[in-house]
């Protein structure tokens, strides 16, 4: 039944994509986390920009943004990522990019919600033996609001997984490419659809239950 | 109160917009039901593809296929005002076809051994080659050139395969989602070439906004027999097909069509395959 | 915005804020010029490229059809999967193991699954076991897989809404002899609505963002799909773009502008009935914990 998996490498393009998943994760995390800051920070500027960046990338869809980082960022403005040559790797890194600043948008929102749920009598006490504003944040401020937020970053986490598959609107060789030309090939969608899906349940599951479970073990009880 | 009557707000709303969609949804049906009775025919073709199977700006289709499909339904018994197009994406071409949700297929659909398992083929009715489009004063000219230059093509394509496994593993190729995107970066100078069936590049390079600045670079990588894809088992319909494709070529038509799609991009046509004649 | 994280400013404070800014906008307007001239350099500018939009058969002929079916897939996909969420959140939280389990499983699965291919089961589905014409079945599908994802995400939302909520809501339901049923729809719910409301407009968001995906395979001539036609027609990929990612922009700008002033109404309505629930208790409980689907978006930011 399964005869049409032979001489494709599923196994390296689900690599691929936990690459691709992986490496935007931190980048959205330190991003999204920087947004947060600035986003609750003194200087209206950086409130500004952090809200308009937000309330920007979050509305549009991301095959439009992952389309602009390769027709827009490398062919006009010559954002070729140290990878000129090489297409390969371009693709790779501005998928990266992309799906970071995507995603970096939910993560501030996330973490930004996690900052809400510390008690105001932390700050204030953090603020009267006088720690400067990033001292606050990050001292006290941020590790109790991680604890929060682990859930719902969680949540990021798996959306980005699913994500990824935008990818291959750039020719990034992850699974959703490797799906489009199975499915030229072989003319399946549907067997081929469900082997796929069980490779993104395999990948996501464990992330949602073990974030899920750390959630609730590390959440500050109140 | 004040919570009470958002939602009754909220609720109104919701219902309206539900019964707004409900009819709408029911009186596209009725209109569906009612041209389905053996006046219109459903044919599935490209709407993205100029020069093939293009929806322009004023609601109409143009291309190639959309000719073929036009005589052959002309053949069959119908009008033109009685076919109603429908668009097949390539990865929705089989099923679309096993479902009957469309008679026939005319939609740059290549015959080879997989697809014959899923459906019947009529034609073929162009035999096209995968080709390179380059810019006017380029200088790639065969396919050992394209080794360290930059490619594009559509990902996960048949043209892209063949750069990989056999023409030019050596090329940097890269995959978009569309070939107006690729096109769009031969136009800015990201890529080289762009690679897929001459057919199709021959379509953008005639259009309007593009004439007079690219050209194909003739080489015949590949061999592409587009025939018209039919529901499995569907044989009388295929023999129908067969027959007007043959009429199409000996009354000129065919020969018509070729020259007002792919003219102006300087597009030297294979002649009129006969039927069933599958160059390998 | 006055916030406990830090000091009003001062006068120095004062003064830095208003150079840094001057600084940045200068920063702002040499890129944005840097930008345009690139383009310019590119052949992006050319009013060949972006005078179709200006004609009223870009707009009837692609973009308007495609906008409407994104409206009608997401608007569907929204009255549908909002009660549902509803119901296997709330089913998530039952006594009863036979309930809690099937609706746990339920969830956790197509939360995991890409929604493109949730679109292309159903699509299958459809096909298969209901005689659904082929002109309405795109849409069916793509509201099938909206439904189905977004659903169990919302899921996740209200569960989290009403698990925020002070346990002691429940027991005074309780003591004052209300029944589960009755604590749920009377007290737990209307309690946690606006506790889960950013969050629920952030994956009202997600879905209209998601009826793009229809148009990948399935050929559901939603905006995005539209588009693609558009730019085979006018030759202006980057151009096209540009565009439906504004209408994008404004589309879900608009939504969450809409939520933003329903959620203000529920907030002022809660303090005119006198809620019990205080200001400080709505901040002291965890809305974090509520962001079950993306990032919860405040609701006075948007």
């Amino acid at each position: 039944m399964f005869d049409f998996l032979q001489g494709y490498d599923v196994l390296g393009a689900f690599w691929m994509t936990v690459k691709l998943t992986v490496i935007s994760a931190l980048g959205s995390l330190v991003w999204g986390t920087l947004l947060a800051g600035m986003r609750v920070s003194p200087v209206p500027l950086m409130r500004g920009f952090a809200t308009f960046y937000v309330n920007t990338v979050r509305n549009i869809p991301l095959t439009v943004i992952i389309v602009f980082t390769s027709l827009g960022l490398a062919d006009i403005f010559g954002a070729t990522m140290g990878a000129s040559d090489d297409f390969k790797v371009q693709g790779f890194r501005l998928a990266l990019l992309g799906l970071a600043a995507y995603h970096a948008a939910f993560v501030c929102e996330a973490v930004r919600s996690g900052i809400n749920t510390v008690p105001v009598g932390q700050a204030e006490a953090a603020r009267a033996i006088g720690l400067s504003f990033s001292q606050v944040l990050r001292i006290v401020i941020l590790p109790q609001a991680f604890r929060a937020v682990i859930t719902p970053l969680a949540n990021v986490l798996i959306a980005l997984t699913k994500n990824t598959t935008v990818a291959a609107a750039i020719g990034v060789a992850e699974a959703a490419a490797l799906m489009k030309t199975m499915i030229e090939n072989e003319a399946q969608t549907v067997a081929i659809g469900a082997v796929f899906a069980f490779g993104f349940v395999v990948l996501t599951l464990p992330t949602g239950l073990i974030l899920g479970w750390l959630g609730e073990r590390l959440a500050v009880k109140r | 109160m004040k919570l009470r009557k958002v939602t009754v707000f909220a609720t109104t709303a919701l219902v309206l917009s539900l019964a707004a969609t409900a009819c709408g949804s029911s009186d596209k049906d009725d209109s569906g039901s009612g041209s389905s009775g053996g006046s219109k025919i459903k044919i599935g073709i490209k709407f993205d593809q100029p020069g093939l199977g293009l929806k322009q700006p004023d609601g109409t289709y143009a291309g190639f296929d959309v000719d073929v499909a036009t005589y052959v339904a002309g053949q069959l018994g119908y009008k033109p005002a009685q076919i109603e197009w429908v668009e097949t994406k390539s990865a929705d071409r089989e099923n679309a076809l096993a479902r009957g949700d469309v008679k026939f297929i005319a939609a740059t659909y290549s015959i080879n051994d997989e697809r014959k398992k899923k459906v019947d083929f009529a034609g073929p009715y162009l035999l096209a080659h995968q080709d390179l489009l380059v810019k006017k004063d380029s200088t790639i000219a065969k396919a050992t050139d394209l080794n360290g230059k930059n490619l594009c093509s559509v990902t996960g394509s048949t043209s892209a395969q063949n750069i990989h496994d056999t023409i030019a593993p050596k090329a940097n190729l890269r995959e978009n989602s569309g070939y107006s995107e690729c096109i769009a970066a031969l136009q800015s100078g990201a890529v080289d070439a762009v690679t897929t069936d001459d057919s199709i590049l021959a379509g953008f390079a005639a259009q309007d906004k593009f004439k007079g600045q690219f050209k194909l670079a003739g080489l015949k990588l590949s061999n592409e027999n587009y025939g018209i894809g039919v529901k499995k088992g569907d044989s009388a319909t295929v023999t129908k097909i067969n027959t007007a494709l043959e009429k199409m070529v000996s009354s000129g038509a065919w020969k018509t069509a070729v020259t007002k799609n792919f003219g102006p991009a300087d597009y030297k046509n294979e002649p009129a395959p006969k039927i069933g004649d599958i160059v390998k | 915005m006055t916030s406990v994280l830090y000091d009003a400013p001062g006068p120095r404070a004062k003064r830095r804020n208003v150079l840094l800014s001057v600084v940045f906008f200068v920063l702002l307007a040499l890129f944005l010029w840097w930008v345009w001239l690139t383009m310019d350099d590119k052949g992006q500018l050319k009013w060949a490229l972006w005078q179709p939009f200006t004609t009223s058969d870009a707009w009837t002929t692609y973009l308007l059809p495609g906008l409407g079916d994104t409206l009608k897939a997401a608007a569907l996909a929204m009255v549908i999967a909002l009660p549902l969420g509803a119901f296997f959140g709330i089913a998530r939280m039952s006594d009863h193991r036979w309930v809690r389990v099937p609706a746990g499983v339920v969830v956790e699965f197509f939360r995991s699954i890409p929604v493109l291919l949730l679109m292309l089961f159903a699509n299958e589905f459809y096909v298969r076991s209901t005689g659904v014409g082929s002109e309405e079945r795109p849409l069916y599908a793509v509201v099938t897989g909206l439904v189905l994802y977004n659903a169990s995400v919302l899921a996740e939302i209200v569960r989290a809404g009403i698990l925020s909520l002070p346990k002691g809501q429940t027991e005074a339901a309780h003591a004052i002899g209300l029944r589960k049923g009755q604590t749920m729809t009377s007290i737990l719910l209307p309690q946690s609505v606006t506790v889960m409301l950013p969050a629920i407009v952030s994956q009202l968001v997600v879905i209209v963002k998601d009826t793009a995906l229809g148009g990948v395979m399935l050929g559901f001539t939603e905006l995005l799909n539209a588009r693609s036609t558009l730019a085979a027609n006018y030759a202006n990929v980057v151009a096209s773009f540009i565009v439906v990612g504004i209408i994008y922009i404004v589309l879900n700008l608009a939504l969450t502008t809409f939520a933003s002033w329903l959620e203000g109404r529920l907030r002022r309505s809660k303090k005119s009935t006198g809620a019990t629930v205080a200001l400080e208790d709505a901040t002291g409980i965890n809305p974090a914990q509520v962001g079950g689907g993306f990032g919860t978006g405040g609701g006075d930011s948007i």
